[in-house]
């Protein structure tokens, strides 16, 4: 009796089971197709985009590139890219540390103040200020400057906000102290202590600081007004304008700067679903 | 006791010295920038090498003129409403009932995991990639998506999504769903998993149904972690700019029905080179930004007032 009810409940579950995988499963297409039309339209000449819908890849990839890269260098925008996204998450995690390492264990007059400065400069779009910025880039020289973009890296509240918490857990005042009782300077404790005990929360802010950084568009528009200096996001986004009906390279093109990220997220799933997970509890 | 206090006064100055760098660079590329924003919205800077001059109160007289015509920056204010919350909605909804069918704790979901990994991968995805990817994707006569549309039998002959009004907003408001539930069912979900368990089971217990649990149990757990979404959503969203701009390549096209603020922000800034009027529309879009959450605070955490 029991183990026919049981069986009987099981089955039901069964077929509620298959319903949602179905629905699971579709979604996760729907979540990727796009993706898919692209690389394979990536590969075939405008004729046969223009007749109808591809599955299977074609043979003009290579066409297809050499085409685009008769006419915007991407490979020039991905150098870019990474000066800007590969500098300032540099300089962020050293200087970005050192800002949070200072509010965690420094008990100075205006700590707590200081600290609510930067949660509310979370608050702020960076849009709203892009005029303020672009006439404060211009009176420094910095128009056509990828500094433009690195230096502002540095002040990243979500990063100093992140690792500070992390520190506050993991590294105790205590042994901060007995590194000062053994003579360590407060630099060299620092680079030689904190550094290494901070890096797991660095690395997992750096990469979406990273990622921010690459995906960016409005400010390194605004700043980078020569073509020489444009980073992927912008020459992307102008390939609409630039091949228009041309549609072989421009899926080239956007399929150029979408496959790095989507073989990165094949790599590192795990670790960045994990990191949005723990920025998510805190904040 | 009395050892704190002298930590503090031995040490202290490093404290400042460490925090300066970072400190340094907000004041110049953050905090100037907002209060430069807000000085030359009473000026008629039009760029490059002619200096500011003062003119009062003409740009915000020019706002109103704008908002009293239903011009440009009126309709972009609608816009923006509309494409917001055409995403929201079925963001947070789907985003939520996701959540709660993969953390189900009687009904264990296989390939959780890769669920998860599959919906968030869109959001890491350069939005402006994904404005002109889905620009070709909704082409006309013969984009992928009409081609698998009439390939399904939905439609007879090809749509011209992108020339038509309302086909246009929703295409990008259910792009932005599709790029962001799967990270708003991520913050839904650690959010479930820090539930007391004992709740849970408390509820199996008193013999609660799924929908009472959720009801009753789930949602409220939630409240804090779904403020904290609602508020950066609306913050992001009123700020919105990469889609509409690369889908639209800047026009806003159809009829300016899909230019958002911080579009017209740019094409007054940059393209008309009018700075001091587009300063002033930045400012008016951070006043709305203001008072819009703090209506939502309010409406959301009443209690917290009291």
């Amino acid at each position: 009796m029991s183990t026919l009810t049981g069986r009987r409940r099981e089955n039901r579950i069964g077929i509620v089971d298959i319903l949602l995988y179905i629905f699971l499963i579709g979604l996760a297409v729907v979540c990727f197709l796009p993706f898919y039309f692209m690389i394979i339209n990536a590969t075939h000449d405008n004729a046969a985009i223009a007749s109808g819908m591809n599955l299977i890849p074609g043979k003009y990839a290579w066409v297809n590139y050499l085409e685009m890269s008769d006419r915007v260098n991407i490979w020039r925008g991905f150098l870019n890219s990474l000066i800007v996204s590969g500098s300032g998450t540099a300089l962020l995690a050293y200087f970005g540390t050192l800002t949070a390492y200072g509010f965690s264990k420094y008990r100075f007059p205006g700590n707590k103040a200081l600290f609510w400065v930067i949660l509310c400069s979370m608050m702020v779009p960076p849009q709203l200020s892009v005029i303020g910025f672009y006439d404060v880039a211009q009176k420094l020289n910095l128009v056509n400057n990828l500094l433009a973009l690195i230096l502002p890296m540095i002040a990243s509240a979500q990063f100093v906000y992140f690792v500070k918490l992390y520190l506050d857990a993991t590294l105790p005042d205590s042994i901060v102290e007995s590194a000062r009782i053994d003579g360590a300077t407060e630099i060299g404790i620092f680079n030689k202590m904190v550094l290494p005990i901070a890096s797991p929360s660095i690395a997992t802010m750096g990469m979406f600081i990273f990622i921010f950084s690459w995906n960016q568009l409005l400010i390194p528009q605004i700043v980078l007004r020569k073509k020489a200096l444009q980073t992927v996001p912008i020459i992307v986004a102008n390939a609409k304008g630039v091949y228009r009906t041309d549609f072989a390279p421009a899926y080239m093109a956007i399929a150029l700067s979408v496959v790095p990220i989507l073989i990165a997220f094949a790599c590192f799933s795990k670790y960045i679903i994990g990191g949005v997970t723990a920025g998510s509890v805190k904040g | 006791m009395f050892k704190s206090l002298s930590k503090r006064d031995k040490y202290a100055h490093y404290g400042y010295l460490f925090i300066f760098p970072f400190f340094l660079v907000m004041a110049i590329f953050i905090i100037y920038p907002i209060l430069n924003t807000f000085y030359l919205s009473f000026t008629n800077w039009e760029g490059a090498t002619i200096a500011p001059e003062w003119i009062g109160l003409k740009n915000y007289k020019r706002l109103f003129a704008d908002i009293a015509k239903g011009g440009i920056f009126l309709q972009s204010i609608k816009n923006t409403w509309i494409l917001w919350i055409f995403n929201v909605i079925p963001q947070f909804v789907g985003a939520l009932a996701l959540a709660v069918v993969l953390t189900d704790r009687r009904n264990k979901i296989r390939g959780k995991e890769t669920f998860r990994a599959i919906y968030y991968l869109p959001n890491l995805i350069t939005m402006a990639s994904v404005g002109a990817l889905f620009s070709f994707l909704l082409g006309y006569p013969n984009g992928p998506f009409n081609d698998l549309l009439i390939s399904l039998k939905i439609f007879n002959e090809p749509f011209y999504f992108l020339q038509n009004i309302w086909a246009t907003r929703l295409s990008v408001s259910l792009i932005l769903t599709w790029m962001w539930f799967g990270y708003t069912m991520i913050i839904f979900m650690a959010g479930i998993k820090a539930i007391p368990e004992e709740l849970f089971e408390a509820a199996t217990v008193d013999g609660a149904s799924k929908w009472q649990t959720f009801k009753s149990i789930t949602l409220p757990q939630l409240r804090p972690i779904m403020t904290y979404q609602v508020v950066t959503s609306i913050i992001g969203g009123l700020s919105m700019y990469d889609i509409p701009q690369v889908m639209t390549n800047g026009t806003g096209a159809p009829q300016n029905s899909v230019t958002t603020m911080v579009m017209y922000i740019y094409k007054q800034g940059f393209t008309n080179y009018s700075l001091g009027y587009a300063s002033a529309v930045a400012i008016g879009l951070f006043l709305h930004i203001f008072v819009v959450v703090a209506i939502a605070l309010r409406f959301i955490n009443p209690k917290e007032e009291k």
